[in-house]
C-alpha cells in the first residue's frame, strides 16, 4: 500500500480527495490529509454567503464523516512545518512525523497585506477564512453604522465591499489603479461599474496610494497624500494573494521569483514525488486565483499518481463573472485586444450604467474576448462562442444589441454548441456530458443532472445554461418539460389551476385525494391556497392551515414572533382624522410605527392575541386590511398629480385610489404593485411596478412588468395615450392572464421573461384578443372587484376565526419569551444572539 | 431565550412518560395544523395531523433563532416523514424524531400525545 499525504484541506485539496475516491484503484493507497484550519474544507467561493446566514454547514464541501467513510485520515488544526525530501517524511507543528510515497501540496494562498505603516491596527482585516469573517462581523457590530473601506477594487474587493454594506456600514472602495477590476475591465467598463457602485451606495476612490493607516490603537482613517484622508473605522484588505509556498523553502523545491512552487504540466514540482496544485502552484509562470484551474490540476495529479497520461491544458481560461454584488460584471478572453488585433464593438448607455464590448477578430469570424457591465445575461453564451471559436452571426453587433426586427436570437440555440464545449468550467463538464446525462441516463431535472455530473456545483455561474440544456434535451426526447410544484403534485401551477376550476374542487384535501400524492408540505399548500383564492375569491380564513404563516394570521410575522399591522391607505391618501386614529391605536397597544416604502403606515410588535383587538378598533375607524402579508395587491403608489402639482397632466391620486380599490384582495402568484404618476417626471415610480400609468398629453401611457426588489426591472411600455377606461381594461386582462398562468412566486417581470413571444405576444393576447379569452378575463376580473370583502372584518366578526388568535390554548398568559429594547423613543425586538 | 434554554426541552419517549398532561379539548386544535399549550414553564406545540389521523407534540421553540413559533408553522410530509416547517425561515423538523430535515440545526424535543374522551394529553417525564 502506498501513502499519499495531502497538505492543505482547502477547495483544491478537497477536490483532489474527492476525485481520488472516485477511482477504482483507491484501495491501493492510504490517503492522509492535513489542514491548518479548524474545520474541514469549505466553499471559499461562496464565503460571502456566511455574512447572510452564518451557517457554516451550508459551506462545507463534505461533512467530516465523508472522510471517515472513505478511509481518509484527516488532521485539522494541524500545520505541516517541514518536508524532508531525502527520507520522504514530513513533520507537523505538534511534531508528528509521517512518511509518504507521494506528497500533494495544496496549501493555497494567503491574502497579501501591503507593508503600509499602521496595518497592524485594530479594525484592519483580511478576507479569506470563516474566522476572518467572524472577526470582521464582530467588529462591525461594535462600530454599527460607521464607515468602512476595502483596500483593493478587484473581484474580491468588490465582493467584500458589498459584504461591508450588508453589515450596515458605509462602504468605500480604495483602489491604487486608475480603474476598478483593472485586470478585467477597460476604462469605460470601469466607469460604468463605478456608476453602478454609486447606485448601490458604495463610494469608489481610484488612483489612491495609501501611505499610512491612521489611528490610535484602532484604525481611524487612511492617508493617501499629505492632505488627503479618508475617515474610516474599519478596513478590509483585499490587495491580492501570495502563494503559501513556505514548505517549498524547507526542502529546496524550485520556486518562482515572486513566489509559488514551480510545476510542469503533470503538476510535479522539481521533486517528482511531490506535486503542487491550486493557488500555491506556479504553472506557466502564473498563479491562478480561481477554482476551475485548481480543480483541473487536482484531476491531473490524481491521474498522474495512478500512472495515466493526463496533462494540464496548455492555456488557462481566466474569464470571470462577478457574483453577489447586485451588479452584473463579466469579462472573458482578451478584454483589451488592441486595434491591430481586433475590431472592438462597443455599446454604451451611460445613464443606465450599461457597457458592453466585444472584440471580434479582424476577419469578423471569431470572438476574441469582451466585457459586460450592467447586464451579463449573455455571458455564458458569449463565453462559449469565444471558447469554441464558433462562427459569429452576420452582424456581430447583434450579439450585444440583440437581433433587431425579426425573430430568432442572435446568440443561437444552446443546442448548437459543439458537444465538447465546456459548460461548467469549475468541474469541466461538457455540453455533451450534460445532454447525455439527460438523454441516456434519464436525469430530468437540473438537480439530478447536477448530482450526476457535478455541473453547477462550483461557482454556480453556469446554472442558467445547464437549465436550458436540460430543457432542450428533454424537448428533443419529445418530453414535455414537467414543472411539478413538489413531490405531492405532478403538475404545474397552471395545470392545477385548471384542474381546480374544471373539476370544481373545493378544498386542499380533495385536490390531494383527486390528483396528488401523500399528505402535502409547506411548498404545495400555500401554492394551492393561492389557486383556491384566485378561482373562488375565497379569503385566507377559509382554509387557514394551508396558508403561509402570514396569511394564516393575516399579518406579517416579525423576527420575535410578533406581528405587524398595515391597514390599506389606497393611493397613499390619508385624512388627518385617520392619522390621528391610527396614532391613538398604535399608542394604546405600544406599537412601533414607521412609514413604509409603499406609502402607508406599518405598526410593528403586536402580539398574536392583540391582532383582533387592534383590527377591531381600526375597522371601527373605517380602515381595511392592507394585505401586506398576502401574495396579492400591495399598494398603488401615487404622486400628487394635477390636483396640486404645477406640472401634473391628470389626477394621478384619484386614479391610483380607484385602481387600488379595484384590485385589492385578489390573490396572485406573487405580490403585485402598481403606480400612477401625473407626468413623465414619474414621482410615483410607476415604471418600477407590476403595472403603472403615467399621464401624458392626450391620455395615459400604460406600463407592465416592472419591479424593484432584488432584480430591479423597468416596466415595459404596453400602450400609449389611451383613455382611463381602456387603460383599466388592459390591466384587468393583463393581471388575470398572469394570475392564471404564472408559476408560484414568480412576479410579472420574471413571468414575462419566460413567456414565449414576450411583450408582443402579451399585447396580442390582451389588446387583440388573439386567444379569444378576453371576454372571460374581463368577466373574471369584474367578479373579483364585485365580491371583495375585508378578511380582517370577517376575522374579528366570526368567533370561530377570532379564537385562533391566542398564544396558548390552555392559558391566558402571553409569550414571556418576547423581549424589547429601546429604539429612539420607540421599541424594537432584542437582537438575535 | 438563549441557546442554553434549549436544555429545558428533553425529548420524551412513550415508555418514559410519568405525567399525562391534560391539555385541551380536541376541537380547540385546528385540523391539519397546530396550537400551543403551556405546561409548567414549557411551551409545547401540538399538531393535529388529521389527514393521517395522528397527533404530534414538540417544543414550541425553534432552535434556529430561539423564537417561540413552531406551533404556528405548517405541517407536511417529506417522503413518509411527517414534518413541521418553522414560520420564520422555513427550517423543517421531523415530527417523529425531531431532527432538522433541511439542515444541521439542533434536533427539537418531541413528546407523545394521546387522545382520551375528546381530550388531548401530552406525555412528560417530569
Ligand atoms: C414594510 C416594508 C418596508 C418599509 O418599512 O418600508 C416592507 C417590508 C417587507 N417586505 Fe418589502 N416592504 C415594503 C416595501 C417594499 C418595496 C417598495 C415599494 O413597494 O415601492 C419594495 C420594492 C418594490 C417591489 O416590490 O418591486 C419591496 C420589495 C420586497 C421584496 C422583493 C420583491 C421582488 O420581486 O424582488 C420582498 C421579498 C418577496 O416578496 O419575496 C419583500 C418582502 C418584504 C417582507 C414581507 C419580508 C418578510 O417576509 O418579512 C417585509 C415584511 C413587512 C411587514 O412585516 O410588515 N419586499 N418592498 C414596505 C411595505 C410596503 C407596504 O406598505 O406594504
Ligand atoms: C471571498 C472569496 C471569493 C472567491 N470567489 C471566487 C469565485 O467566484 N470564483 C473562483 O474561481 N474563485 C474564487 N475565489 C478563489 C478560490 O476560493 C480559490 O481559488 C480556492 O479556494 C483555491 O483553493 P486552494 O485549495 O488552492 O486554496 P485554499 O482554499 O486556500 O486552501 C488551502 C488550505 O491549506 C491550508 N494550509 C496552508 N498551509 C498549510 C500547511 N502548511 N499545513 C496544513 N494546511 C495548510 C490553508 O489553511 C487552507 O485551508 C474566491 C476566494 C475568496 C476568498
Ligand atoms: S409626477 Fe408630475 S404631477 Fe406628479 S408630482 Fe411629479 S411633477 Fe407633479
Ligand atoms: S427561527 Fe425557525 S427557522 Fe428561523
Amino acid at each position: 500500500m502506498k501513502t499519499i499525504l495531502v497538505i492543505g484541506n482547502g477547495m483544491v485539496g478537497y477536490k483532489f480527495c474527492e476525485k481520488f475516491m472516485a477511482q477504482e484503484r483507491k484501495s491501493e493507497f492510504n490517503v492522509i490529509v492535513f489542514g491548518e484550519e479548524p474545520r474541514v474544507a469549505y466553499d471559499r467561493v461562496h464565503l460571502s454567503e456566511y455574512f447572510e446566514n452564518e451557517d457554516e454547514e451550508k459551506l462545507m464541501l463534505a461533512p467530516r464523516s465523508w472522510y471517515e467513510e472513505n478511509n481518509i485520515t484527516i488532521y485539522t488544526n494541524e500545520r505541516v512545518t517541514d518536508i524532508h525530501k531525502v527520507n520522504k517524511t514530513i513533520t507537523t507543528l505538534s511534531e508528528k512525523t509521517f512518511s509518504y510515497d507521494y506528497l500533494v501540496l495544496a496549501t493555497g494562498s494567503a491574502p497579501f497585506v501591503p507593508p503600509i505603516q499602521g496595518v497592524d491596527k485594530k479594525g484592519v482585516f483580511v478576507y479569506r477564512t470563516i474566522e476572518d469573517l467572524e472577526e470582521t462581523m464582530a467588529f462591525a457590530k461594535k462600530i454599527k453604522g460607521g464607515k468602512a473601506a476595502v483596500l483593493g477594487g478587484g473581484l474580491l474587493g468588490l465582493e467584500a465591499a458589498k459584504a461591508v454594506k450588508d453589515m450596515g456600514l458605509e462602504p468605500h472602495v480604495v483602489e491604487f489603479a486608475p480603474r476598478l477590476m483593472p485586470r478585467q475591465l477597460d476604462d469605460d467598463g470601469s466607469a460604468a461599474l463605478e456608476s453602478k457602485m454609486k447606485e448601490l451606495g458604495i463610494t469608489v476612490h481610484l488612483n489612491k496610494a495609501t501611505q499610512q493607516i491612521l489611528g490610535n490603537g484602532s484604525i481611524e482613517g487612511m492617508e493617501f497624500l499629505e492632505n488627503e484622508k479618508l475617515d474610516v473605522e474599519m478596513l478590509i484588505i483585499s490587495a491580492g494573494i501570495r502563494p503559501r509556498d513556505e514548505l517549498a523553502k524547507t526542502c529546496n523545491l524550485e520556486m518562482g521569483i515572486r513566489g509559488g512552487i514551480v510545476v510542469d504540466n503533470t503538476m510535479r514540482t522539481s521533486d517528482p514525488s511531490i506535486f503542487a496544485i491550486g493557488e500555491v502552484a506556479l504553472y506557466n509562470q502564473m498563479i491562478y486565483g480561481l477554482v476551475a484551474p485548481g480543480y483541473e490540476m487536482a484531476q491531473v495529479a490524481v491521474d498522474q499518481i495512478l500512472g495515466n497520461e493526463t496533462r494540464m491544458s496548455a492555456s488557462v481560461d481566466m474569464s470571470t463573472k462577478l457574483k453577489l454584488i447586485g451588479v452584473d460584471v463579466a469579462s472573458f478572453g482578451n478584454p483589451f485586444a488592441t486595434e491591430e488585433e481586433a475590431h472592438a464593438i462597443v455599446f454604451e448607455n451611460k445613464l443606465g450604467g450599461l457597457y458592453k464590448r466585444i472584440n471580434v477578430s479582424k476577419d469578423g469570424k471569431t470572438l476574441l474576448g469582451g466585457i459586460l457591465v450592467g447586464e451579463a445575461d449573455d455571458y455564458n453564451m458569449l463565453l462559449q462562442l469565444y471558447q469554441n471559436k464558433m462562427a459569429l452571426p452576420e452582424n456581430p453587433e447583434d450579439l450585444i444589441l440583440g437581433a433587431r426586427g425579426g425573430e430568432g436570437a442572435a446568440m443561437g440555440n444552446v443546442m448548437d454548441l459543439p458537444d465538447e464545449a465546456v459548460v461548467c468550467s469549475c468541474e469541466s463538464v461538457t455540453k455533451g456530458a450534460i445532454c447525455c446525462s439527460v438523454i441516456d441516463d434519464g436525469n430530468e431535472s437540473v438537480k439530478s443532472v447536477a448530482k450526476a455530473t457535478k455541473a453547477t456545483t462550483g461557482c454556480g455561474g453556469c446554472k442558467p445554461m445547464v437549465a436550458d440544456l436540460v430543457m432542450e434535451s428533454l424537448k428533443s426526447l419529445g418530453k414535455t418539460v414537467k414543472v411539478r410544484i413538489c413531490e405531492h403534485f405532478d403538475y404545474s401551477r397552471q395545470e392545477l389551476y385548471d384542474i381546480v376550476k374544471l373539476r370544481e374542487i373545493k378544498d386542499y384535501d380533495e385536490l390531494l385525494d383527486t390528483v396528488g400524492n401523500g399528505n402535502g408540505c409547506e411548498v404545495c399548500k400555500p401554492a394551492v391556497a393561492a389557486i383556491f383564492a384566485s378561482v373562488y375569491n375565497e379569503t385566507a380564513n377559509k382554509q387557514e392551515t394551508i396558508q403561509d404563516s402570514n396569511d394564516r394570521y393575516l399579518a406579517n410575522i416579525q423576527r420575535n414572533g410578533t406581528y405587524s399591522v398595515v391597514p390599506r391607505v389606497a393611493g397613499g391618501e390619508i385624512t388627518p382624522k385617520q392619522l390621528i386614529a391610527m396614532g391613538r391605536i398604535a399608542q394604546k397597544y405600544d406599537l412601533y410605527t414607521k412609514i413604509t416604502g409603499g406609502q402607508r403606515i406599518d405598526m410593528f410588535g403586536a402580539k398574536l392575541h392583540e391582532l383582533p383587538l387592534i383590527w377591531e378598533e381600526l375597522i371601527a375607524e373605517g380602515f381595511e386590511t392592507g394585505q401586506a402579508y398576502g401574495k396579492s395587491l400591495r399598494t398603488v403608489k401615487s404622486c400628487v398629480g394635477s390636483t396640486w402639482c404645477r406640472y401634473g397632466m391628470d389626477e394621478s391620486v384619484s386614479f391610483a385610489i380607484e385602481i387600488e380599490n379595484r384590485y385589492k384582495g385578489i390573490r396572485s402568484p406573487h405580490k403585485m404593485k402598481g403606480g400612477v404618476s401625473g407626468c413623465i417626471r414619474e414621482c410615483a415610480e410607476a415604471r418600477c411596478k407590476d403595472f403603472g400609468f403615467i399621464a401624458v398629453e392626450g391620455g395615459w401611457n400604460v406600463y407592465v412588468c416592472g419591479n424593484g426588489g432584488a432584480n430591479p426591472k423597468h416596466a415595459e411600455l404596453f400602450a400609449e395615450k389611451v383613455d382611463k377606461e381602456t387603460a383599466v381594461k388592459y390591466i384587468d386582462r393583463f393581471l388575470m392572464y398572469y394570475i392564471k398562468t404564472a408559476p408560484p412566486l414568480i412576479r410579472t417581470a420574471a413571468w414575462l421573461e419566460k413567456l414565449e413571444g414576450g411583450i408582443t405576444y402579451l399585447k396580442n393576447v390582451v389588446i387583440n384578443d388573439s386567444l379569444g379569452i378576453a371576454e372571460e378575463l374581463d368577466k373574471e376580473m369584474q367578479n373579483y372587484a364585485d365580491t371583495y370583502k375585508c378578511e380582517w372584518k370577517e376575522a374579528v366578526e366570526t368567533p370561530e376565526i377570532r379564537s385562533r388568535y391566542t398564544h396558548f390554548i390552555n392559558s391566558d398568559e402571553t409569550d414571556s419569551n418576547i423581549e424589547y429594547v429601546d429604539l429612539r423613543g420607540q421599541k424594537m425586538p432584542k437582537a438575535w444572539a | 431565550m438563549t441557546f442554553a434554554d434549549l436544555g429545558t426541552y428533553q425529548a420524551t419517549k412513550p415508555e418514559d412518560v410519568k405525567i399525562w398532561f391534560k391539555a385541551s379539548e380536541v376541537s380547540r386544535f385546528p385540523k391539519n395544523g397546530g396550537a400551543c399549550i403551556k405546561y409548567k414553564d414549557k411551551q409545547i406545540a401540538v399538531f393535529n395531523f388529521t389527514r393521517i389521523g395522528k397527533w404530534y407534540a414538540c417544543q414550541n421553540l425553534c432552535p434556529h433563532k430561539m423564537e417561540m413559533v413552531l406551533s404556528r408553522g405548517m405541517i407536511g410530509e417529506e417522503g413518509e416523514n411527517p414534518k413541521i416547517a418553522c414560520p420564520l425561515h422555513k427550517n423543517t423538523f421531523s415530527l417523529e424524531t425531531g431532527e432538522n430535515i433541511n439542515g444541521n440545526l439542533e434536533a427539537i424535543a418531541t413528546y407523545p400525545v394521546k387522545i382520551e374522551d375528546n381530550f388531548v394529553y401530552v406525555g412528560f417525564s417530569e
